[in-house]
């Protein structure tokens, strides 16, 4: 009967309420978590870039297929390998109303370089200065010649703030952003809504349609989904593999799915203090059984309904130094029962694999524990929560660690930090000469065919002694309403506003 | 009584230095280093590290770290979160009416289904209204949060269309449209805190209808109504109270699942990602406002008794 009238009740506050249909060109995005900080120097989630894409624009962008395109720069030319001359769109304004100069973007890169706590030092570090040449031009000195800096300044290392309100709000700068993209910050609350109106002086406006975005963080992949459905969202940032099909099922939702930038992989602990004083960590012929006893299409299709690539390189099939000779090896228990014979260890070999604490993440642990087990490995899975794997992994508190990249354009980005020896993220500390070499090459080729050979070979080399196994590339799967139209997919994961429009 | 006030008054300032005490140390047992965190993708990189660690004082002594949080606390400063770089006072102030207004509803309804139920059950004890309110109360307790919270969404947002399935609209922008964004969470947590009200509500009245004054007032001709409201319910309702203030306090201490669900900005969430972002500013200030919350409803709890039982009064 209290169940009954409490039933009644909604009914009846629902009749009232109904949820109010999303106003002219107003859309509203959900995201998988709530973004960091809004400052382009200070910010580090994947999820803040795609505010940052309706926010702030940068000096190049990259389109659907991973090609540099002129964005608040016109044009760049190489003076000399060190020293990069950038021209300047002329007339932009940012959010404030000044005008965007070549001593703003000096400013900009300046800080990105040097602020304190800047995570963007990292991605542009070769940089020595910055300087303004006339009006429109801008020069930038290396100090060594860096084949993948003009992409670099296709991400936030590319965002010019308005130097007056950065001055103005100095480390808070972040809480009211000030820049020169196609939406000006309305509101912020924290893991709630991040609000966006149209900028009507946007140096590019007739490709805007939208006039306010509203950003909602919405970490339960169900809830999101069923936000989307019930109309409370124009458009969602991920929807998981298995959600899919039912998504396909509903005329009213669209989804598109584009290749991500980046891979998931298994780390071995190869050089990172004791417990790298395994077989897995001492002999490449363990290596390379342990991965062949992987079929990487069955977990696929097991965990992710086949909606991933399988690979065993870092970059995907849509970055032009993707190498087509590189694939993933089949799977051959017996070849993978061989090696170990050969490297005269005794079966069933212990390995251990850490694995952030997810429901798919555990899944697939679960499929290569059953994989290698036939081939003669005795797999303990060790789920831990995501930051104290991360810490164990720096420590070298791991044997195998099943961690993923969300990828950057260049090529660079997703193989220096990782498996180069003095890679940052190098956290098995794994140590080839060859490779080195050849990703050091690669680094300062600025011939794409070139460059793209050096690669290759360098997949060859490192396939000997496997510190990294590669496993797939996952899949940007955005959805939307059909009642918006304009959304192009680019493998960086972002949603940009251009020529987005709702009818 | 007002001596008695006031030395209880007086019990709260070392409950809470021990307890900012304990949040800092234990917040210090937590695996993973929050400057590794908070670098991110450069996480590689030492010169970054120590940059981050020299910002918030992670390279001092723990005592240090400690004395310089809390003498910025006693001048009403928690710090600004790492990940967002908000004043953690401001994110507190954000979330509470969120949390104080879902937690209202919640404790509404429990109390709306909890309290009838439990006295009905008990009047009518081993009838079959007992036995359903039983059933009620054991679905109650025994549905997982997050469980209900997905099929009510399913059914009221996705099927039928009726609510909006997750979010929050702040009560004074738009009270109709606040109070369905709040009503599912505030009906799952609700039916929760209604088991547990019921079954102790139905113990206590139980326990008052057998008392011998119960028996005297019937023998004096009282009728049944009476009697049950005014003597048996009376006396009941004393560790109702105290579990009600508990429990009130555990809702606005935040729902953690729900919140997460129903993507409800309250305190819940707020601590659950600072913890797991290593936001050690927002964890510390908004346990200690958890706490503070708690402390003040248990002194609320016991002024109650007081109004309830004026045999206390005396002592």
């Amino acid at each position: 009967m209290i169940r009954k009238t409490l039933a009644m009740g909604l009914v009846a506050l629902a009749a009232l309420s109904a949820a109010p249909a999303a106003q002219a060109q107003n859309i509203r995005i959900g995201l998988r978590e709530d973004p960091d900080i809004l400052d382009p120097t200070l910010a580090r989630t994947f999820v803040g870039r795609i505010v940052f894409a309706g926010l702030c624009d940068k000096l190049f962008d990259i389109n659907e297929k991973l090609e540099i395109v002129p964005q608040l720069a016109t044009g760049y030319r190489w003076e000399d390998p060190q020293s990069l001359l950038i021209t300047i769109r002329q007339g932009v304004k940012f959010h404030d109303g000044d005008t965007m100069t070549a001593e703003s973007v000096v400013y900009s890169l300046t800080r990105h370089l040097t602020m304190q706590g800047s995570f963007r030092r990292g991605e542009i570090n070769s940089m020595t200065s910055a300087e303004v040449v006339d009006p429109q031009t801008v020069r930038v000195r290396l100090r060594e010649p860096f084949a993948p800096f003009v992409s670099q300044l296709t991400d936030r290392a590319g965002m010019i703030v308005s130097p007056r309100a950065a001055e103005a709000a100095g480390r808070n700068f972040g809480n009211r952003p000030v820049c020169a993209g196609p939406m000006r910050f309305v509101e912020r609350i924290a893991q709630d809504r991040i609000v966006l109106e149209r900028f009507p002086e946007y140096w590019d406006a007739s490709r805007i349609h939208i006039n306010r975005v509203t950003y909602l963080p919405i970490p339960d992949n169900t809830v999101r989904l069923a936000n989307l459905q019930s109309g409370s969202l124009e458009l969602v940032q991920t929807i998981e593999p298995d959600d899919l099909r039912q998504v396909n099922r509903n005329s009213r939702l669209r989804v598109s799915v584009s290749d991500e930038l980046g891979y998931q992989g298994i780390t071995i602990n190869v050089g990172n203090g004791a417990r790298a004083q395994t077989p897995m960590g001492q002999d490449p012929r363990v290596r390379r059984a342990f991965e062949l006893a992987i079929d990487r299409a069955a977990i696929n299709q097991v965990v992710y309904e086949g909606q991933y690539t399988p690979t065993a390189q870092a970059v995907p099939p849509s970055n032009p130094y993707h190498a087509r000779s590189i694939t993933a090896p089949a799977r051959d228990v017996a070849r993978a029962r061989a090696l170990l014979a050969e490297a005269g260890v005794r079966t069933p070999v212990q390995v251990e694999m850490t694995i952030p604490n997810n429901p798919d993440l555990r899944q697939v642990g679960e499929v290569i524990q059953a994989m290698v087990r036939e081939a003669g490995f005795e797999l303990r899975l060790n789920a831990m929560e995501f930051a104290s794997s991360l810490q164990a992994a720096t420590r070298g508190e791991f044997e195998t660690y099943l961690l993923a990249w969300s990828g950057r354009a260049d090529p660079d980005g997703n193989i220096f930090t990782f498996i180069h020896s003095q890679g940052p993220q190098n956290d098995g500390k794994y140590s080839n000469p060859e490779v080195d070499r050849l990703i050091a090459a690669a680094r300062v080729e600025s011939d794409q065919a070139r460059r793209a050979a050096l690669y290759e070979q360098m997949w060859r080399a490192r396939a000997q002694d496997l510190g990294l196994i590669y496993l797939w590339h996952r899949k940007n799967i955005v959805g939307h309403t059909t009642r918006l139209t304009g959304f192009v997919p680019v493998p960086d994961g972002l949603i940009r506003l251009q020529g987005m429009r709702l009818n | 009584m007002w001596a008695w006030l006031l030395r209880r008054i007086g019990q709260i300032i070392p409950t809470l230095i021990i307890l900012s005490f304990m949040i800092f140390g234990l917040q210090q047992l937590m695996p993973g280093d929050p400057a590794l965190i908070l670098a991110g993708e450069e996480r590689g990189d030492p010169l970054v590290l120590q940059q981050i660690r020299e910002e918030l004082k992670l390279d001092r002594p723990i005592v240090e770290q400690y004395l310089y949080w809390v003498g910025n606390v006693v001048q009403g400063d928690f710090g600004f979160s790492w990940r967002i770089r908000m004043p953690v006072t401001d994110l507190i102030l954000q979330k509470l009416p969120v949390t104080i207004q879902l937690a209202t509803m919640s404790f509404i309804i429990a109390i709306i289904i909890g309290v009838p139920l439990g006295i009905l059950s008990a009047v009518k004890r081993d009838t079959a209204t007992d036995w359903a309110a039983n059933g009620i109360a054991l679905f109650g307790i025994s549905t997982p949060n997050f469980w209900l919270g997905i099929m009510m969404i399913l059914l009221f947002s996705v099927e039928l269309g009726w609510l909006p399935p997750s979010g929050y609209v702040p009560l004074w922008e738009d009270p109709v449209q606040s109070l369905a964004t709040t009503i599912m969470p505030a009906f799952v947590l609700g039916t929760g805190v209604a088991s547990v009200l019921m079954r102790h509500t139905r113990a206590a009245m139980l326990t008052a209808l057998s008392q011998d004054y119960i028996r005297t007032a019937r023998a004096k001709g009282v009728s049944e109504k009476s009697v049950i409201r005014r003597h048996a319910l009376r006396n009941a309702l004393i560790p109702v109270v105290t579990l009600g203030t508990i429990e009130f306090g555990r809702l606005l201490a935040g729902a953690v699942l729900t919140e997460q669900i129903f993507t409800i900005p309250g305190f819940g969430k707020l601590v659950v990602d600072a913890v797991f972002n290593r936001d050690y500013p927002v964890v510390q200030g908004v346990v200690l406002a958890t706490a503070l919350i708690f402390v003040l409803l248990s002194l609320i709890a016991d002024i109650l008794y007081m109004a309830i039982n004026p045999r206390l009064r005396q002592a």
